[in-house]
């Protein structure tokens, strides 16, 4: 390994350590950017392929930012509180039934709306609507977490690292859907097939037990159930509500999904109608005043984008050297099934020992001449993967001494048992539904 | 000497009642609800993992939630005991929920809980993880109660094939 290489594996450590600790809470563009320059500088990739980095993954930083507006902004006109709603109404206080219609919400939430939507918008909703059924909130807070990442297969505006996969497979964005839509379908299916054993005591013991309706018809020593002040007053927190889900931000998201599957006949860039309905639906937010122009700039979020731009640079650079030499090695070749199932294993085992983001800018230059199925193959692995630890193990291991300083028990051993019941099952059956769709459709 | 009365969301109803029946009037009840820790390590989990996106944090969300939650369901815990003459007291504990029950549990006279698994049949089922913990690990008396009407009888599974009855 030359020097310019160590470099680039420290600023990219640098990087990584920085993003989990986020000292005085600075943003991570802070770390990301100097690192960019030096592995630049220190010739460890030069200006023009840099630029080229840059310019690659500019569309796909305004791809997906362009999704985050659009997701805040379906909050804000109250579609997650509503749904949350909805499934308190339609689950009866019947914790098996809430799990059913949880993993439904989240895996299309998911798929539309990306996991950052389903992880940061619909989970406190998930909560609060369990909360208030009276019913063990474990199992739904799980449900959010792992479809967050196993259910981001379907779309490419699903997971950031689908977008990033979107131009180097060379697939349309409804062949990427065709082409995913089984292997979606399967993941979820055997997720859910765990949970409810994983989770057979929380989803059976409230089924007969005493839920609000019950307590206000027991007698009347005991109180209508108080709702949650927070659920009733904080904007911080959504609560779930009874007014009907909203037209106007479901219909704009319909839209925006058609504009994504006539983009390719029309030979336009599918990111143009996320843009176009990010602007749109913001305005009709600030119109509405539902929307704040510093809310708006907040779900952009600029140092994101600017994080993602200066960490592809970076990762770049590690791929350039002998450690992407390496991880060439073990990649197997071909389109057979052990060849498709070998490659996401390797990006399983790199999304939980970095993070998936950079997991898959690792593999990416390495996938490119191995054709459109080894590089869904490998999304197999980065999305779902990281159920397993996910922040990446070694951001795992920063981030208990972050909790813990913040006095908080990670509760870690619980999540890990389950992501080991689940990553590898659901890796395997994805890696088997997307052999059986590449044969069938062809890629 | 105290009861302690572990406050559940699937099973407090039954598990006051049961307090009211048995504890002596001079008794002190305490009435003890625990969140999960795993609610906010899954969401924090999660969020850590989306790095760079950090605007609002779903994990810091779910403790305001499940602490207003917790609240609420103590309160209607209290108002069910009514006036006590022993006098009542309410604690929130966030955690590892089995042990925390355990730890609350050291020094007092009687333990009520509720069964919190499968409640619809006789059987070592109907006792969740937590529960059997605590059951198991308990430093004092427990009252185990059923959150509805106990199931029938009929319910008891079978005898294992090479069991005989004794003489």
């Amino acid at each position: 390994m030359t020097w310019h290489e160590l470099v680039a594996v420290a600023a990219l450590a640098g990087v990584l350590a920085f993003a989990i600790r986020r000292p005085r809470d600075y943003p991570e563009a802070v770390a990301a950017v100097p690192a960019a320059l030096l592995v630049v500088l220190t010739g460890g990739l030069s200006a023009q392929e840099a630029w080229h980095q840059l310019t690659t993954l500019l569309p796909v930083v305004i791809f997906l930012i362009a999704v985050l507006v659009i997701a805040d902004a379906c909050d804000a006109e109250g579609l997650f509180a509503a749904l949350g709603g909805v499934l308190g109404r339609a689950s009866h206080g019947r914790p098996q039934l809430l799990l059913t219609q949880v993993f439904v919400v989240a895996a299309l939430t998911t798929a539309v709306l990306s996991l950052d939507a389903t992880v940061i918008l619909l989970t406190p909703v998930i909560v609060a609507t369990a909360l208030r059924a009276r019913v063990s909130a474990r199992p739904h807070v799980y449900a959010c977490t792992h479809l967050a990442n196993s259910a981001s297969l379907l779309l490419p505006v699903s997971n950031l690292t689908n977008l990033l996969a979107l131009s180097a497979s060379g697939l349309s964005f409804v062949r990427f859907a065709g082409l995913m839509l089984f292997p979606w379908l399967v993941v979820i299916a055997g997720e859910y097939a765990v949970f409810r054993r994983f989770f057979a005591a929380d989803l059976s013991g409230a089924a007969t037990a005493t839920g609000p309706s019950t307590a206000s018809a027991t007698g009347a020593t005991s109180p209508p159930d108080p709702l949650p002040r927070a659920l009733r007053s904080d904007l911080a927190v959504p609560m779930p509500q009874t007014e009907p889900i909203p037209r106007g931000p479901l219909i704009a998201v319909g839209l925006v999904l058609l504009g994504f599957g006539i983009a390719a006949p029309l030979h336009l860039e599918p990111v143009w109608f996320a843009v176009a309905g990010a602007v749109g639906l913001a305005a009709y937010g600030l119109v509405r005043r539902r929307l704040t122009a510093r809310r708006v700039a907040r779900a952009a979020s600029l140092d994101f984008g600017i994080f993602v731009l200066g960490l592809g640079v970076v990762v770049s650079a590690v791929a350039a050297g002998g450690l992407g030499h390496a991880v060439d090695r073990i990649l197997p070749s071909g389109a057979s099934f052990l060849a498709l199932l070998g490659v996401a294993a390797v990006a399983a085992f790199l999304a939980n020992l970095l993070n998936n983001l950079p997991a898959l800018l690792l593999l990416l230059p390495l996938l490119a001449g191995r054709g459109a199925g080894a590089i869904l193959a490998a999304l197999i692995g980065v999305n779902v993967g990281p159920n397993l630890t996910y922040v990446g193990s070694l951001a795992t291991l920063l981030w208990r001494r972050v909790l813990r300083q913040r006095g908080i028990e990670p509760a870690l051993r619980e999540f890990l048992y389950l992501g080991a019941l689940t990553v590898p099952l659901t890796v395997v059956l994805g890696v088997v539904a997307l052999w059986c769709s590449l044969a069938l459709v062809g890629s | 000497m105290t009861v302690l009365v572990w406050i559940t969301e699937g099973s407090w109803q039954a598990c006051v009642d049961a307090a009211l029946a048995t504890a002596a009037s001079s008794e002190p009840i305490v009435l003890a609800h625990v969140t999960p820790a795993a609610l906010h390590g899954a969401a924090e989990g999660a969020f850590g993992a989306l790095l760079g996106r950090h605007h609002r944090d779903p994990a810091a969300q779910i403790d305001h939630l499940a602490s207003e939650s917790a609240q609420a369901l103590l309160a209607a815990a209290t108002a069910r005991v009514g006036t006590w003459p022993g006098g009542i007291e309410t604690i929130e504990r966030r955690g590892h929920v089995e042990r925390e029950v355990v730890a609350l549990a050291a020094g007092v006279r009687l333990l009520v809980c509720g069964r919190t698994g499968d409640t619809g049949h006789l059987g070592p089922r109907s006792l969740g993880h937590a529960t059997r913990f605590v059951v198991d690990h308990a430093p004092c008396a427990v009252l185990l109660v059923w959150p509805g009407p106990a199931p029938d009888i009929a319910t008891l599974p079978p005898p294992p094939p090479d069991h005989s009855p004794p003489r």
